[in-house]
């Protein structure tokens, strides 16, 4: 996170990579897919041809097809890094349990199919790199008992092999990315505003190091292979092939169980033990009136919008998935019935979360803010994945913690502020671009601009709220702003609404 | 931090980024093959000789079967194994049993060995049983090769050729 803080200094939040890791792997993907077509036009399907085309493309067309060439490499290379980038980042900050399950484990086989469509790729230029590699590929399959003969044996020599080989080699190198294509669709089915392009200046940036890369270091081939000899010292591209002199060094069945027991590892750690799925958001229908909210900002689609199955005068309904919602109550803050100035009945909104409901919400928000005295006090609403304030030992300082800031439904902060249960409200949360769920912080920010639905109202005085986006390693920068926002508190003159006229106000929500 | 600042970090950044994939691109370069060394590569598929002796079925046995089916000569599906070894220069390298394949054991059996040599001039005893016999081998061959640097010397075996193929 401290490394994450240091690229929001240079990258500023808006183009830090490591918010768009996963953006970045599909971004090089698309470098590697437009250079691929462009090199399959010169590539050639022969023994001695493949080479030769290799050679065409990267001598005589360098500064097209050989640019291309080096392009399609090192976009690979660097999809690699993002890939394993992304999946630690995902497994750190702990995002692959509960309705996050599908992502993981769709990513899962993308991972082989990205290494094998790289593989593949090798195979094509038939140096003494592809040699080595189609080699050391098969006798690694050959460990597993499904073949009648082994398949090394067709590159024992020469005249086991054909040139309508690299014809089927050629199809694998194609059919693979496609593959990957599909589960890298199915990955985002259940992310709703899902980040699949980075940011303009992110993309520029990284195209342009890929090009300088390309120009500096061209892509070039080992000699052609020659079944006679055996390659001596290889430039491996690490990447991708570190994997065989692994082979070499241990044996194919302890590489076979790395990969086998890795991925079934990785398919299974999203049920492994400590679970902590909670309590699944849930729908109220007496209250719900169909308006859609929750559906459009959940941000892992685990609400959609059902047919009426009461008798109110309403088209639709929200319908919670139970194994898609993650319980991090951004439903609740979308909803325009959770306000805590409701009078009429009890307080049940359209959709809540039966662990932290609106009703203890605002117990809570009571009860912590009689413990306040003084002028300077503040009500801070915090998110559970960012830092605490209250631990933060500041005087006057009570927190309410949720699940995720955008839990809280604006009106709470003018309720806080019209009751004069505060004389501030601090509202905090993951740091931007790296929200536990998401898109908690981006749709708070446009809540209290007035840019979203439920908006807070234009009466509340800004002047008394403060908001920061801080990771949990940002206690200095957290501290340091709560202090300059008391001492602002002081200096305000104090408007306090009458309770008649608020709730007057607020019943019209 | 100022703008300009903060594009020199960047490029800062990309040039470390680049650097690394560049550098892991294509090295530390890796030896597959230490110098001074050939490759022997000892490879073959092959279908041993059936476990059990053929039969002729009884007219009782034939009448038994469907009209169809009344093949007159059993023989079981079963295959031996095959005994194989190397020699180089007079000392086994390699010696193994090998079962048939496939789920009725009719298959062929398998192999696949590589043997980094040193260069020079080796002898190469190659023997082969795939027969129910006990003792002493069907095929054997002796080659004497002189291996250069980097070689890849293969051993294959083919029945209708004749035995062992050098190459």
């Amino acid at each position: 996170m401290k490394i994450e803080g240091v690229f929001d200094r240079i990258f500023t939040t808006a183009w830090n990579p490591f918010y768009y890791l996963g953006a970045l792997g599909y971004f090089y993907f698309w470098v590697v897919a437009v250079t691929g077509i462009y090199l399959f036009i010169f590539f050639d399907t022969g023994l001695t041809e493949a080479y030769d085309s290799v050679e065409y493309i990267t001598n005589e067309q360098w500064y097209l097809a050989g640019v291309m060439r080096s392009l399609h490499r090192y976009a690979s290379d660097a999809m690699v890094v993002m890939v394993m980038m992304h999946l630690a980042r995902e497994f750190a900050f702990d995002r692959y349990r509960g309705g996050r399950w599908f992502s993981w484990v769709t990513g899962v086989p993308m991972i082989w199919l990205v290494f094998a469509s790289g593989v593949t790729g090798y195979w094509l230029v038939w140096d003494q790199l592809a040699q080595y590699v189609a080699i050391a590929t098969t006798e690694w399959l050959d460990w597993l008992p499904i073949f009648g003969e082994p398949v090394a044996r067709n590159f024992i020599s020469a005249s086991h092999l054909d040139d309508r080989f690299f014809t089927l080699m050629i199809f694998i190198h194609i059919a693979l990315p496609l593959i990957l294509l599909f589960i890298m669709w199915f990955h985002l089915q259940r992310i709703n505003y899902s980040k699949v392009n980075p940011v303009r200046g992110l993309a520029i940036g990284t195209m342009l190091m890929l090009l300088v890369l390309s120009f500096v270091e061209p892509a070039v081939s080992h000699g052609p292979a020659d079944l006679s000899t055996v390659p001596t010292t290889l430039n491996l591209d690490w990447f991708y092939l570190w994997t065989f002199p692994l082979i070499e060094w241990t044996s194919p069945q302890a590489i076979w169980g790395f990969a086998f027991f890795g991925t079934v590892f990785l398919i299974i750690i999203p049920w492994l033990p400590p679970r902590r799925k909670k309590a699944v958001a849930v729908v109220n229908l007496e209250n719900c009136n169909g308006c859609t909210r929750c559906a459009v900002d959940c941000p892992f689609s685990a609400i959609s919008m059902v047919r009426r199955s009461d008798d109110a005068p309403f088209a639709q309904e929200a319908f919670v998935d139970p194994d898609m919602c993650v319980s991090c109550g951004i439903c609740v803050g979308s909803c325009p019935t959770a306000t805590p100035f409701r009078r009429r009945g009890e307080l049940i909104p359209g959709i809540e979360l039966p662990e932290l409901t609106v009703v203890q919400l605002r117990e809570l928000t009571e009860k912590t803010s009689a413990r306040l005295e003084g002028n300077s006090r503040i009500l801070a609403f915090g998110c559970d994945h960012a830092i605490n304030p209250e631990k933060l030992g500041q005087d006057n300082l009570g927190s309410v913690m949720m699940p995720c800031v955008a839990m809280l439904p604006p009106s709470f902060i003018d309720f806080v502020l019209s009751r004069d249960l505060a004389d501030g409200v601090v509202l905090t949360g993951c740091r931007d671009g790296e929200c536990h769920y998401r898109l908690g912080a981006q749709w708070m920010d446009e809540r209290v601009a007035g840019d979203r639905d439920p908006r807070l109202r234009k009466r509340v005085p800004r002047d008394r709220l403060l908001k920061i986006w801080a990771a949990p390693t940002d206690h200095g920068m957290l501290n340091s702003e709560i202090a300059s926002f008391a001492d602002q508190l002081k200096t305000l003159e104090k408007e306090v609404q009458t309770p008649a006229a608020s709730e007057n106000a607020e019943e019209t929500v | 931090m100022g703008t300009g600042m903060r594009y020199l970090g960047q490029s800062a950044v990309y040039a470390v980024f680049a650097v690394m994939i560049g550098y892991f691109a294509t090295a530390p370069v890796y030896t597959h093959l230490e110098p001074g060394k050939a490759m022997i590569k000892f490879s073959f598929a092959h279908a041993a000789k059936p476990k059990g002796e053929c039969r002729r079925l009884t007219r009782e046995e034939l009448n038994k079967l469907a009209p169809n089916m009344r093949n007159p000569v059993s023989c079981p599906r079963q295959r031996v194994d095959i005994y194989v070894e190397l020699e180089l220069n007079g000392d086994p390298v390699y010696q193994a049993t090998l079962s048939p394949t496939g789920l009725a054991g009719d298959g062929s059996a398998r192999m696949y060995e590589r043997i980094p040599v040193p260069v020079g001039t080796h002898k190469i005893k190659v023997r082969l049983r795939d027969s129910r016999r006990e003792s002493g081998f069907d095929y054997e061959a002796v080659r004497e090769v002189a291996l250069v640097e980097g070689q890849n010397f293969t051993i294959d075996f083919k029945a209708p050729k004749g035995g062992f193929i050098f190459e």
